[in-house]
C-alpha cells in the first residue's frame, strides 16, 4: 500500500467519524428538556411568534428530518442564530477563533519544541541530576490541571513579579493590526509591525505555557524513554564502533526514529490543548472561540454548543491525519504495512 | 505481549498459601519503588481524610452554609493553617470534605464505566473481523475523535448542573477507553490455545469471553482503572471550576479554586490551597496507577 492510498483510506475514515460526532452532538443538542423556539425568543413573547420559529426551525418535524436540516445548514457554514449574541454563530465563531488557534498552536510549538528537547538532553544525560529533574518536572506536568498552571503562573509572573501581561491578546496602547489570517502575530508580521508582533507575542506566553505544560511533559516522558530503548540497540553500537562522534550520532541516526512515538501523542496531546483552552482562555480572559463556547455552554445557547464543538471536533480529526501522514513518511513501517489504515 | 496467558481455571486450583504467597511477592515488586508507596501512602490520606472529615476537620461547619465575617480572609495561620475564605470559612476544612466530591466522583463515574465498556472492548475483540467488532469499534471511534472535556462540558452544560449529572456526562465520555484497551487485549488473547481449546470443547461464546478471556484482562483493566481514578477526578475538577459541577456552598475543589481566583493576588490562599489539593489528589493517583503497572508488568495500559 502506497502513502497515496494510505492518506485517502485515512480521510474516509474520518469522513465517517465526523458523521457520527455529528449525530452525536445533534443529540446533545436535543436531549436538553424545554422547547428550543421558547428559549430563543423568551418567556414573554406570544405563542405566534414560537409557532413561527417551531415552523422555521423544523422542530414540528420528526427527528431525522431535524438533523437532516441541521447538517445541511452546518455544511454550508449556517449553524444558526446565537441566543447569547443574537448573531448567526458562524460570525461568532469567524470573530473569535482565530485567537483560540493562535493560543493552541503557539502552545503545540512549545509542547513539542520544549518537549523533545527535554526529552533527549535526558536520555542523554540519563540518571544524572539532570534527567531526574526532567523526570520531576514532567511527572507534575502530567498531573497539574492546566488551569491551575494558569492560576500558579498568573500569580506568580503576572501579579506578583509583574513581568508579563495578564488578560487579553494585545496591551491597550497598542492599536491591533488589520485582521488578514486573525493571528495577529502573523497578521503584524505581514503588514510589518514589529511593536504589535512583540506585543502579542508577549501575550502568548503565559496562556501558552499553562496550555503546553501538560502535553510537554508527556512528550518529554515519550521522547526519553524511545531514546534511551533506542540507545541500546545494535545500529547504535556499530555506529559507534565505526568512530562516527556522538554528537552526529544523536542528531542524524537516533532523533529521528525517536521522533515516531512523540508525534503520534503530539497530536493526541493538542486536542487535550484545545480543550484545555475552555479552561484557560477563561483565566486569562483570552477573546477565543473557547471562552465563547463556555460562555454558550453556561447559558446554554445550544446552536452555538454544537457549532463549537463540531469545528473542535473537525480540526481534531485534521490534525489526527496530518500527524498519521507525518508518522508515515517518517516510519516505513506503517506506509508500507499491507492492509493496515490506522 | 505480557499478558498472562496461563489458564485462569489453573490459578483457583491454587491452595490459599500459594495464593498468599503469590500476594507476598506482588506486594515486594510492588513496594520496591518509592514513589508507588508514597502514591499509595498519599491515597489512603485522602480517603482516610476524606471519610473522617466531620470528624478531623478543624473547622467541620465550613462545609456548608457558614458565615464569620469577624474571620474572614485570614491568611494562614495556626488557627485556619490554609487561611480563610471572604465570607470566614476554614480553607482546609473545605478542601477535606472536596475531597470527599472528588473521590465520589472518580468511584462512580468508573464504576458507570467499566462495566459497559470492558464488555463491550471483549466483544469486539471476540468477533474480530465480523460488522460486530466494525460497528462497536467505530462508535468507538466516534466519542474518541473529540477530547473528552469537551464533550463532558457540553453535556454537562444541557444538563442541570450539579455533581450527579457531571458524573454522568462525564461517564458518557469515558467508556470508549476501556473498550479500547480491552478490545487490543481481547484481539490477541482470542487466537491463544486456550481460547480455541474451549472453542473446540463447545464453550459458549459467554463463558469464553467472561471466564477465559475476562481473567485474562484483570491487570491492565485495574492499572487504568487506579490512573483514571486521577484523571477523572482531574476533568470533575475542571467541571467544577467553569461552575458545571459541584455546586457552591459544597466545598467542590475546582470549585474553590474558581471561586478564590477573583481575588487574586490579594488572597492567594483562597485558590492556591485547592489548587494544590487537586494536584497531590490526582499525583497519588498516579504514582499509585504507575507501581500497580510494573508489579502486574501491564504495558498496554
Amino acid at each position: 500500500m502506497n502513502s497515496i492510498t494510505f492518506i485517502i483510506r485515512r480521510a474516509i475514515h474520518s469522513i465517517f467519524v465526523l458523521l457520527g460526532l455529528s449525530i452525536v452532538i445533534f443529540g446533545i443538542s436535543r436531549i436538553m428538556p424545554g422547547d428550543p423556539a421558547r428559549m430563543a425568543v423568551g418567556a414573554r413573547a406570544p405563542q405566534w411568534v414560537v409557532d413561527n420559529l417551531h415552523q422555521q426551525m423544523h422542530l414540528d418535524e420528526p427527528l431525522y428530518a431535524q438533523y437532516y436540516y441541521w447538517l445541511r445548514d452546518a455544511l454550508h457554514g449556517d449553524f444558526g442564530i446565537s441566543l447569547v449574541t443574537r448573531r448567526p454563530v458562524s460570525e461568532d465563531i469567524k470573530e473569535f477563533f482565530p485567537a483560540t488557534f493562535e493560543l493552541t498552536l503557539f502552545a503545540g510549538v512549545i509542547m513539542g519544541g520544549a518537549g523533545i528537547f527535554l526529552g533527549t538532553v535526558s536520555a542523554r544525560h540519563k540518571d544524572k541530576w539532570i534527567d531526574n529533574l526532567v523526570r520531576v518536572i514532567s511527572y507534575l506536568g502530567v498531573v497539574t490541571p492546566s488551569f491551575v498552571f494558569a492560576i500558579l503562573f498568573l500569580l506568580l509572573f503576572g501579579m506578583t513579579l509583574n513581568w508579563m501581561p495578564t488578560m487579553g491578546r494585545l496591551s491597550v496602547d497598542v492599536p491591533r493590526p488589520p485582521v488578514i489570517t486573525g493571528l495577529i502575530t502573523v497578521d503584524s508580521l505581514l503588514t510589518g509591525n514589529p511593536q504589535a508582533f512583540f506585543d502579542a507575542l508577549w501575550h502568548l506566553i503565559l496562556p501558552g505555557l499553562a496550555l503546553a505544560m501538560s502535553g510537554l511533559a508527556q512528550e518529554a516522558r515519550i521522547t526519553r524513554s524511545t531514546m534511551s530503548d533506542n540507545l541500546n540497540k545494535d545500529y547504535i553500537a556499530s555506529e559507534r564502533s565505526l568512530g562516527i562522534p556522538e554528537k552526529v550520532i544523536m542528531r542524524r541516526f537516533l532523533l529521528k526514529p525517536s521522533l515516531i512515538p512523540t508525534i503520534s501523542i503530539l497530536g493526541l496531546d493538542f486536542a487535550g490543548t484545545m480543550s484545555n483552552a475552555f479552561l484557560v482562555e477563561l483565566i486569562f480572559n483570552w477573546p477565543g472561540s473557547s471562552r465563547y463556547g463556555i460562555n454558550a455552554m453556561l447559558r446554554k445557547d445550544l446552536n452555538a454548543i454544537a457549532a463549537v464543538i463540531l469545528i473542535l471536533g473537525v480540526v481534531f480529526i485534521v490534525v489526527n491525519i496530518l500527524v498519521d501522514i507525518v508518522v508515515a513518511q517518517l516510519d516505513p513501517r506503517i506506509r508500507l504495512a499491507p492492509g493496515r489504515s490506522e | 505481549m505480557t499478558v498472562q496467558t496461563k489458564n485462569p481455571k489453573k490459578a483457583s486450583i491454587l491452595t490459599r498459601d500459594k495464593r498468599r504467597e503469590n500476594l507476598g511477592r506482588r506486594w515486594y515488586k510492588f513496594s520496591r519503588n518509592p514513589m508507588s508507596i508514597v502514591g499509595m501512602t498519599t491515597v489512603l490520606l485522602v480517603v482516610f481524610l476524606a471519610i473522617f472529615a466531620p470528624v478531623i476537620a478543624p473547622h467541620p461547619e465550613a462545609a456548608g452554609k457558614f458565615v464569620d465575617f469577624a474571620n474572614a480572609s485570614l491568611s494562614p495561620c495556626w488557627r485556619y493553617p490554609f487561611g480563610t475564605d471572604v465570607i470566614g470559612r476554614d480553607i482546609m476544612s473545605r478542601i477535606f470534605f472536596g475531597f470527599r466530591f472528588s473521590l465520589t466522583m472518580g468511584m462512580v463515574v468508573l464504576i458507570l464505566v467499566v462495566p459497559p465498556g470492558v464488555t463491550l472492548g471483549l466483544i469486539a475483540g471476540y468477533n474480530q473481523g465480523t460488522w460486530i467488532e466494525t460497528v462497536i469499534m467505530r462508535i468507538t471511534d466516534i466519542f474518541l475523535a473529540v477530547p473528552p472535556l469537551v464533550l463532558a462540558l457540553a453535556i454537562a452544560s444541557v444538563l442541570t448542573p450539579n455533581l450527579f449529572n457531571s458524573m454522568i456526562a462525564v461517564s458518557l465520555m469515558w467508556w470508549p477507553w476501556y473498550t479500547r484497551l480491552v478490545y487490543g487485549l481481547a484481539s490477541t488473547l482470542r487466537n491463544e490455545f486456550f481460547v480455541n481449546s474451549a472453542e473446540a470443547l463447545g464453550a459458549s461464546s459467554a463463558h469464553i469471553i467472561f471466564r477465559e478471556i475476562l481473567p485474562n484482562c484483570i491487570s491492565p483493566i485495574f492499572t487504568k482503572m487506579s490512573l483514571d481514578m486521577g484523571w477523572v477526578i482531574l476533568i470533575g475538577s475542571s467541571l467544577s471550576f467553569v461552575g458545571l459541577g459541584v455546586q457552591a456552598p459544597k466545598p467542590g475543589l475546582g470549585t474553590m479554586v474558581a471561586d478564590g481566583s477573583q481575588y487574586l493576588p490579594d488572597q492567594w490562599w483562597i485558590s492556591v490551597f485547592p489548587a494544590l489539593a487537586i494536584v497531590v489528589v490526582v499525583l497519588g493517583f498516579n504514582l499509585l496507577g504507575d507501581g500497580l503497572r510494573d508489579m502486574f508488568a501491564a504495558e498496554e495500559v
